[in-house]
């Protein structure tokens, strides 16, 4: 009962829409900067390192290099101070957190891109084409229509 | 806003309300809001109300001025015949919980026996005092409860690297005659104790569902029963904001 009050007050705080994040996504994510009175925009764009937290707590930690030196920042991701956050990039991991970036250095750094599967190969249309489609994909590479069951 | 005579006896007693504003209510759990800055407040949900006013007491008949809140109803079975009596008197079903809080003569002559209270009490108020009970840490030793050092890991301790030290010496002036000092500090029962929190922001009211929010953390386990009443007192910087509006 408790969690369920908690929830309906934080969702009335909750933004809207938010994209979906996964770990490993490299992302733009724009920050307001307020400097005196004016405000700006600024952009930290980098790799999701860690998802953490639950509702209007959740949080996301970005990696970037800036002059051969590791930042991390840690996004509220509930917060007005973000304004916008772009996904530019899935990327492939087999961990929740990628802590172990941190020991990486240069080209070590990037990650593989999610496989996509077939999903975009098949036309928008009626299901009995997708299930033929499917089908068609099952008898000719079995590996890759694993990973469009799994996207 | 009236001044309360039988509380402004010292200089930084705050004016306070006419109703009465004081609830009981259920800790529901803590989150964060952001203000429209984008600055973090952490903050605690609490279920204040509605509460019954289930007793009306009176310097004549009484000894002194209070009102008695009653909250949440209980089933009959798990009540008892005299507070079913007690609360059927006010016109109320049978109530789980029951705090009095202390009026002003003129405060209880507007308040009238069944009266609902609910989070409109605190319209108007910027700080609030929590009251709950702590949760509870069982038997704790010094070094929990009262945060001593212990002693050394090493050079020569054995076995006793979380105990008090020595509590008192055969006739000093410390201890008294051989004996420890009254209310020297020692191991036992920690929390599960009542506990005030005095003036938390009070952040935000929902009426329709009857919460509100504070700032800051408040006593006791999710679930438990709180007192939420205006700030009694608040030191120069909040008097300065809670005048302010």
């Amino acid at each position: 009962m408790s969690d369920q009050i908690l929830q309906a007050v934080e969702k009335h705080y909750m933004k809207d829409s938010l994209p979906q994040l996964c770990v490993g996504d490299t992302v733009d994510v724009h920050v307001r900067i307020v400097e005196g009175n004016k405000e700006r925009v600024q952009v930290f764009g980098g790799v999701i390192i860690r998802l953490q937290g639950a509702g209007l707590t959740r949080s996301m930690t970005v990696r970037r290099i800036v002059a051969d030196e590791g930042v991390e920042r840690t996004f509220p991701l509930h917060s007005p101070k973000v304004a916008k956050i772009e996904v530019k990039r899935h990327g492939h991991t087999r961990r929740a957190k990628l802590y172990y970036l941190r020991q990486r250095l240069g080209k070590e750094q990037r990650l593989r891109d999610r496989r996509r599967g077939l999903a975009h190969l098949i036309e928008p249309g009626a299901e009995g084409q997708d299930q033929a489609a499917g089908q068609e994909a099952v008898a000719s590479e079995p590996a890759t229509s694993t990973a469009a069951a799994g996207s | 806003m009236v001044a309360a005579p039988g509380l402004g006896k010292r200089s930084w007693v705050l004016e306070t309300v006419v109703m009465p504003a004081a609830l009981l209510g259920r800790k529901i759990g803590m989150t964060r809001i952001f203000d429209a800055s984008g600055k973090n407040l952490p903050v605690t949900v609490i279920q204040a109300g509605p509460c019954y006013v289930s007793q009306i007491k009176t310097a004549q008949a009484d000894g002194y001025d209070a009102v008695q809140l009653a909250f949440e109803d209980v089933k009959p079975r798990n009540s008892t015949i005299p507070l079913i009596g007690h609360d059927a008197k006010a016109g109320l079903s049978p109530k789980w919980r029951r705090r009095e809080i202390r009026v002003t003569p003129e405060e209880a002559g507007q308040i009238q026996l069944g009266q609902a209270l609910t989070v409109e009490v605190f319209d108007g108020v910027k700080f609030v005092d929590v009251v709950g009970t702590s949760k509870g840490k069982g038997f704790a030793g010094v070094m929990k409860r009262w945060g001593f050092k212990g002693q050394p890991a090493s050079h020569g301790c054995e076995r006793k690297h979380r105990s008090p030290g020595t509590i008192a010496s055969r006739a000093t002036n410390r201890g008294f005659s051989g004996r420890p000092k009254r209310g020297m500090h020692m191991g036992g029962h920690m929390g599960d104790r009542r506990v005030t929190v005095r003036s938390l922001e009070l952040v935000a009211c929902d009426k329709d569902r009857n919460l509100i929010l504070v700032k800051g953390a408040v006593p006791g386990a999710k679930q438990g029963l709180v007192m939420v009443r205006a700030a009694k007192r608040l030191y120069k910087r909040k008097a300065k904001l809670a005048k302010a509006s």
